[in-house]
């Protein structure tokens, strides 16, 4: 237990440690984290008044946000389920990576909840009546809190025994594992039932949005992780193994492909058809009597995310630069798709046929913002700690030199400058 | 990097220099300071914004016994005196065995005032900044039942206007109500005698009720409520008018207030054209059971399957009886 300590506290010193692009990063993330908070400590003053949400739009930004990051939260899985399922080994180390993408993410999730709450301060009302099975909230606050314990417990396990040079106990892991594969799924279905449940929407009660939050999830959360393994490969000594990033880029192709297919399916049958239970989606895609806030946010992300696609259909994909900025568009397109474009469209027009548009303001935004700073921290942080650990340089018995990390040419040149100002 | 340099760099374990040590403790200060002056805002917080003890341990409102209960009304009456300088009596009106409440409006005799919007925020206690109304008014173009062609800001210097009907909205008090079901730490739940209802004190502020009702009908204090010492109706009850806290969900309760003591609500009371009845649709000589009985009445959105309990009718034009038959076929 005592050794446990000492591994949390040279986790810590660990992440105060780095060169200056690694400082950069951090100050800057921290410095957003704060004027998030900031924000929010003027919205727990004020209320809710301080968003743009209002009684017809009454979920925002928080919930949109929410919402694509529990899809983030897959990536987990999508790694997990070759090296476990299909016992591809070269991928294993990746696992954690994914793993710490997704306790980031619910992270995040949890924080935007929280923003999301008039009376956060009557949280612990959830002990006392907790409306379960009915509500499907609680159904939520079960999965979204289990899966943050599955994978804490299993990167954490196996980062810690790589610490202690043990030999992870596979009795010990591996059932959670599979367990974190099913969960994996269902924080996504029961995330996408909260809002298919409610027949008084007819944007969102219709059965094809699970499937489609598992697609979309599938597709931005791997290209997240591409994102991150590419940056990690290019600026720390870590290598990514090519066949890794090939393998995510094929999870990320399908699901796209699939994301799209059933997007058309869902625009098809409601604008085919004319009902008038197509308003809201008329209002997403082309206006409702000349209000047109989201039109081109979901036309941008349609023409990303079918460009992404065709990249990586075509040989461009295999290009190192053409895959990151294909990745970028994905997250970005499936970040509209299902947050804003997800959410907003259910609340216009109301129930009663209003039509109010919903603009977030500029301390909404900051919070979430701030919120996102956070939780790439958390991530930086948690990868900062896992790559010496995982390469062997970091170990209980061993200390740890930050400069062994670098570029070659980065660590010559801080000992240079280290010199020059010592001298 | 010499090896002579990196050891005299090692005096407090390898890897980190004294001179990066004294760097991250200054990073640390500075961090810490300006996380203290992003808290800032919170000094702003007014006296009584944050729950005293009492409040934060008040138990749910179907878990209070006699004795917390009368200890809960007589908080709300201290608080009533500090904030507004008024003496409130809140009560907590049960509802009475064998009632059912159901509400009937008479489109064809509603002329669109909204005077029964302002009596319920009048009585209701709503906020008036920023504005609460529990009622909406819908000015319909006639030929239509469709509420997305109605009009929410209609405003003629008299009404009503030609061409038109009007239809007031509330809270359908279901039968079936979505928005119960949703709510996670059941702070809004209906009634024995049909009233959904909210706890106040108990309401988390997630919104999801406000999500699942298909009739707008719920209400969210996304500020603190503002109402004026005179305008504040004194005679208060737990789960209906009393004041609220920002952050809070509220609704139409039939005026639960009144009505589980006999009298009529607030809108059906001002009405001036005696569009509105309201009854206990278990007594077969109310008058809204013989609406049900004699009129053809119907509900709103009937396909959301909510079974609401507030029901819309035409007048019809000539009395039945007096038709001349027709022979069938």
């Amino acid at each position: 237990m005592k050794e446990y300590f000492r591994f949390l506290w040279r986790c810590f010193r660990l992440s105060l440690v780095g060169d200056w692009r690694y400082m950069t990063w951090m100050t800057v993330l921290t410095v957003i984290s704060l004027l998030g908070l900031n924000a929010y400590a003027k919205q727990f003053v004020l209320g809710l008044a301080t968003t743009g949400m209002t009684d017809q739009v009454s979920w925002g930004m928080y919930i949109a946000n929410f919402t694509f990051l529990v899809g983030m939260a897959a990536a987990a899985v999508m790694l997990v389920i070759p090296v476990y399922v299909y016992r591809n080994r070269e991928l294993h180390d990746l696992v954690i990576f994914g793993e710490l993408l997704a306790v980031a993410s619910i992270c995040m999730c949890l924080a935007f909840i929280v923003v999301d709450m008039g009376r956060p301060d009557r949280m612990l009302h959830l002990f006392e009546r907790f409306h379960f099975p009915v509500s499907i909230l609680t159904w939520d606050v079960i999965v979204l809190n289990g899966y943050l314990l599955l994978n804490l417990h299993i990167c954490g396990y196996l980062i810690y025994c790589k610490y202690r040079k043990r030999t992870p106990s596979r009795s010990f892991y591996i059932p959670f594992v599979f367990l974190a594969i099913v969960w994996a799924i269902s924080i996504h279905t029961v995330t996408a039932f909260l809002y298919v449940g409610l027949g008084g929407r007819p944007f969102w009660n219709s059965a094809i949005i699970a499937p489609r939050f598992l697609a979309s999830a599938f597709a931005a959360g791997p290209a997240f992780l591409i994102l991150a393994l590419g940056v990690i490969d290019r600026f720390t000594r870590y290598e990514v193994p090519a066949r890794a990033m090939d393998t995510l880029r094929r999870i990320v192709t399908v699901s796209l492909i699939i994301n799209l297919f059933m997007l058309g399916s869902e625009v098809f049958t409601e604008l085919y058809a004319d009902s008038a239970h197509s308003v809201s989606l008329k209002y997403l895609l082309f206006g409702l009597h000349g209000y047109d806030a989201l039109v081109p946010w979901i036309w941008t992300a349609i023409v990303l995310e079918s460009l992404a696609l065709l990249c990586f259909l075509t040989p461009l994909g295999h290009q190192r630069t053409a895959m990151m900025i294909a990745c970028t568009a994905i997250v970005f397109g499936i970040w509209v798709e299902k947050g804003m474009g997800l959410i907003i469209p259910a609340f216009v027009p109301s129930p009663l046929g209003e039509v109010v548009e919903y603009v977030p303001t500029l301390n909404e935004a900051l919070v979430c913002f701030g919120i996102w700073a956070f939780g790439l921290l958390l991530f930086t942080i948690f990868v900062r700690i896992t790559i010496p650990v995982l390469s062997g340089r970091l170990t209980f018995d061993r200390e740890y030199d930050p400069n062994e990390d670098l570029e070659p040419a980065a660590a010559a040149s801080e000992t240079l400058s280290g010199q020059a100002a010592r001298g | 990097m010499s090896q002579t340099q990196s050891n005299a760099s090692r005096m407090d374990g390898p890897g980190y220099s004294r001179r990066s040590f004294l760097r991250n403790g200054v990073a640390m200060a500075g961090g810490m300071a300006a996380f203290v002056a992003a808290l800032r805002p919170l000094a702003e917080l007014g006296e009584g914004a944050l729950p005293s003890m009492d409040e934060f341990l008040q138990k749910h409102y179907k878990e209070m016994n006699e004795q917390e209960m009368q200890a809960a009304l007589a908080r709300i009456e201290a608080k009533v005196k500090e904030r507004w300088d008024v003496d409130a009596e809140v009560r907590d009106v049960r509802p009475r065995d064998g009632v059912e409440f159901v509400y009937a409006l008479n489109l064809s005799r509603c002329i669109g005032c909204r005077k029964c919007v302002h009596a319920c925020v009048a009585e209701n206690n709503q906020s008036r900044a920023p504005e609460i109304q529990y009622i909406r008014v819908l000015e319909m173009p006639t030929g239509t039942l469709d509420i997305e062609q109605g009009d929410h800001d209609y405003d003629h210097p008299t009404v009503p206007d030609a061409g038109h009907y009007y239809m007031p909205i509330q809270c359908h008090q279901c039968a079936d109500p979505p928005c119960t079901k949703v709510c996670p730490v059941e702070a809004t739940w209906t009634e024995d005698d049909g009233i959904t209802v909210v706890d106040y004190d108990w309401c988390i502020g997630c919104r999801y009720c406000e999500a699942a009702c298909p009739y707008f009908a719920r209400r969210f204090n996304f500020a603190e409520p503002e109402i004026a010492a005179e305008e504040l109706n004194t005679q208060m009850s737990y789960l209906s008018n009393r004041p609220r806290s920002k952050g809070v969900m509220e609704k139409c309760t039939f005026c639960l207030h009144r009505t589980r003591e006999g009298r009529q609500p607030a809108c059906l009371e001002v009405c001036p054209v005696g569009a509105r009845q309201f009854g206990n649709v278990r007594d077969p000589e109310s008058s809204v059971s013989q609406i049900l009985e004699t009129k053809r009445v119907f509900v709103l959105k009937e396909d959301v399957g909510t079974l609401p309990r507030f029901f819309y009718y035409f007048d019809e034009r000539y009395p039945r009886s007096g038709e001349t038959a027709v022979e069938e076929g």
